[in-house]
């Protein structure tokens, strides 16, 4: 590409033509304040004009996040006329925007506040439109909540959920005024093929899009003395819930999570990485007796819900590839109201699970119909990582100075496999190292299977498992990448024996259920430091040593994939289609 | 697909069925082409439901959301059945000075419906338009091709009486 030289606010920079304002600008060291752009989705679509530019000889401002550059082209971005501008088209942002900042989920993390501010917005000139909250507000599913009002039309969730996702099921409909961005039909979220991942929600700049709130049903739980609570919490939460409270992204807070947890009251503190294990050695028999018995393959894992109802809605056909096994927050929960009553002679009845998720579509999975194996409601209430940090501040706990607390028996400890469940690759790479063991009863040459960690969308790895031979396996996180594979499964053309599907980019540590902003460089922050907690802080690496894991064998279940397993920690899956409206039993 | 046919039934007639189906296969292989098929389906079904939006999404393998955003984004496009004729009020500046309010309100007493409404016995549909660029001619009402200016409430009755 040829260089091309441009002065902004009289600074000479040399870039690539082709470059636009925006970045040339960033290289100039001027930050331009945008709303809609999502650089990292490669989403500017240039029709939030709060990035407006002066270009000596054109007549109208440019938008600068598309706007691409010419050589010896002036450019001004804080002239009168530009700072006139931006105000103006933020003030008529504001104008059709209610005013609930104080009590609006997103305050102090709203873009649209951050942009007014950088602007200098000092007063809205225009008279407000009125709000009625009337069929602008959609709480119909179960994980996240769409507030037409907020929406400023930047578009940004249509782009994630269907370039990112391939879900497609937010569009922008009707037109000018009257533009809203709704599912298709206008119909409920609930009732489309919505996957509830809530990456739309990590994606939108405002407070349009936020998780289910159950914060409230907690508490009252928590408040209940007749109620027994404990807790689990995902891998990804201790990899991210420090940055709530101003840690930097990567901080492992494992210890301060738990002691807060008790803080806020609950019975017991467990951990679903103690679950993930458990599902490590029911998957890796699972897969071990495929491959002997001829069962169906590719093994697909089972842990994510989100990938679950996509692969219900859009490939219905390949379910059998599903293992069956229950993801780690379902077994918690059917172990808790089972294995853990038993141990601690407590009535199921009285038993409340609370999850904290990084993840929206576990709300979704928690309702599921045949999720009450138990004889109960397995998992009662699912946080996400959002709210579980709201209930910290609400309870004026100071976090960052909390002692390092250890989770409670029998179901709080786990080793270096089940934490890596939180970033893409991770239930691959514990299965691995559990699946050479059960196969060869030898411990594999190196516990580290680094062609599937990362951020690459598809990775492949293939390793030599005596006496089977070469095991070709896959790894994908993002749906959109899911996609790639189950399309090769559905042309027969996937030679793979193993196969693990995250539905978030970079996995549970990107879920929707994540501290916002969550960006591709955080992501791979909170997954190094699940690495950092694998490899340095755990002392056992393998889902199988789990002491607390062989123990639950040994007084409650009894073998793997046997009659108790089969009964509380496998499921089946539901051929939903695409063909919406979609209505739930 | 049986259910989906099924549904299209209740509104239309095999042959219309059978119509649809032959446009989706004809542009089914040629990328870019739901605005087309979209435009001669409404030429042959008169109006474009959630049934109809469906078969095309499927034969064209997009997604509900693309033809649901298509179909309201563009004001060709309507879910409802339409009247034999449509009646569009300018109601402009220069028509909205001159009377094409009152037009308005004699419009919808007469025909009993509101603004983007059809009358239930599908003669009409009632529209309005910002401005149709003959403000010499104001108030001005269309009713399909026809221009009528100077219009006068006790003009209506009679100048709708020609559309049957």
């Amino acid at each position: 590409m040829a260089l091309v030289t441009v002065t902004i606010d009289d600074i000479k920079v040399e870039v690539e033509s082709g470059t636009t304002v925006y970045e040339a600008a960033k290289k100039a060291g001027i930050n331009i304040p945008t709303l809609c752009a999502w650089f990292e989705g490669g989403h500017t679509p240039g029709q939030c004009r709060v990035c407006v530019a002066e270009v000596e000889g054109q007549r109208n401002l440019v938008a600068s996040c598309v706007f691409p550059v010419a050589d010896g082209m002036k450019i001004h971005t804080k002239s009168e006329r530009v700072r006139k501008a931006r105000r103006l088209v933020v003030e008529l942002l504001l104008a059709d925007h209610p005013q609930e900042c104080t009590y609006c989920v997103r305050n102090g993390i709203c873009e649209l506040q951050r942009v007014a501010e950088q602007v200098g917005v000092k007063e809205v000139r225009f008279s407000r439109t009125e709000f009625p909250e009337e069929g602008m507000i959609d709480r119909s599913s179960p994980s996240v909540v769409r507030d037409g009002r907020k929406c400023i039309g930047c578009m940004r969730c249509v782009t994630v959920c269907e370039n990112v996702q391939t879900v497609s099921v937010l569009t922008p409909a009707w037109r000018g005024s009257e533009m809203r961005v709704v599912p298709a039909f206008d119909l409920p979220l609930a009732e489309t093929n919505c996957v509830a991942c809530g990456q739309c929600i990590l994606a939108c700049p405002v407070g349009a899009l936020y998780e289910k709130d159950d914060v409230e049903k907690v508490w009252e739980a928590l408040e209940d003395p007749t109620k027994h609570v404990v807790v689990q919490e995902a891998p990804a939460i201790r990899a991210a819930l420090g940055e709530e409270f101003g840690l930097p992204p990567g901080t492992l807070v494992t210890g301060k999570m738990i002691a807060a947890l008790r803080r806020l009251g609950f019975d017991k503190v467990f951990d679903t990485n103690f679950t993930a294990d458990l599902t490590i050695v029911e998957e890796g028999n699972e897969l071990v007796k495929r491959v002997k018995e001829g069962g169906k393959l590719p093994m697909i894992t089972s842990c994510s819900p989100g990938w679950i109802k996509f692969c219900e809605h859009f490939y219905p056909d390949l379910l059998d590839h599903l293992s069956t096994c229950k993801s780690p927050q379902q077994m918690f929960g059917a172990l808790a109201k089972t294995y853990y009553a038993e141990f601690a002679g407590i009535d199921p009845a009285n038993i409340v699970v609370v999850s904290i998720m990084p993840c929206t579509a576990k709300k979704f999975e928690a309702q599921r119909p045949e999720m009450k194996d138990s004889g109960f409601r397995d998992v009662d209430f699912v946080l996400t990582t959002r709210e579980l940090a709201r209930m910290i501040r609400e309870a004026g706990i100071d976090f960052t100075n909390l002692p390092d607390e250890e989770p409670d028996a029998p179901m709080g400890e786990y080793t270096g496999a089940g934490t890596i469940f939180g970033a893409t690759g991770g239930v691959m790479e514990a299965a691995l190292r559990s699946a050479y063991y059960i196969i060869t009863g030898k411990i594999m040459p190196s516990l580290d299977i680094m062609p599937v960690r990362g951020l690459e969308g598809v990775k492949e790895a293939s390793l030599d498992i005596p006496p089977i031979g070469r095991v070709k396996v896959a790894v994908a996180h993002g749906l959109g990448n899911a996609r790639k594979l189950m399309d090769l499964i559905r042309e027969g053309k996937a030679d793979y024996t193993f196969i693990e599907v995250m539905c978030c980019p970079g996995g549970c540590v990107g879920g929707g259920g994540e501290p916002i902003p969550t960006t591709m460089e955080t992501r791979a922050k909170r997954a190094g430091a699940l690495y950092v907690d694998d490899s340095q802080v755990q002392k056992i690496r393998q889902s199988h040593e789990n002491p607390s894991v062989i123990k639950l064998y040994k007084n409650f279940l009894h073998e793997p994939l046997g009659h108790k397993s089969h009964k509380l920690l496998h499921t089946h899956y539901t051929p939903r289609g695409t063909n919406i409206p979609h209505r739930e039993n | 697909m049986k259910e989906e046919r099924d549904e299209l039934l209740k509104e239309f007639t095999p042959e219309q069925v059978a119509k649809l189906d032959e446009i989706i296969e004809r542009y089914k292989s040629k990328p870019g082409s739901l605005i087309p098929v979209l435009e001669e389906a409404q030429m042959v079904l008169e109006y474009l439901p959630v049934s109809v939006q469906k078969r095309i999404a499927n034969g064209l393998n997009l997604p509900f959301s693309r033809v649901f955003g298509v179909v309201t984004f563009y004001s060709f496009f309507t879910m409802t059945p339409r009247g034999r004729h449509t009646i569009r009020v300018c109601l402009g500046t220069a028509c909205y000075v001159r009377g094409g309010k009152a037009i308005a309100e004699m419009l919808e007493k007469t025909l009993g419906v509101k603004e983007g409404q059809t009358t239930v016995d599908r003669r009409f549909t009632y529209e309005t338009v910002r401005c149709l660029g003959a403000c010499g001619l104001g108030p001005v009402v269309v009713i399909d091709n026809d221009v009528h200016g100077r219009m006068k409430p006790a003009k209506l009755k009679e100048t709708l009486n020609n559309y049957q």
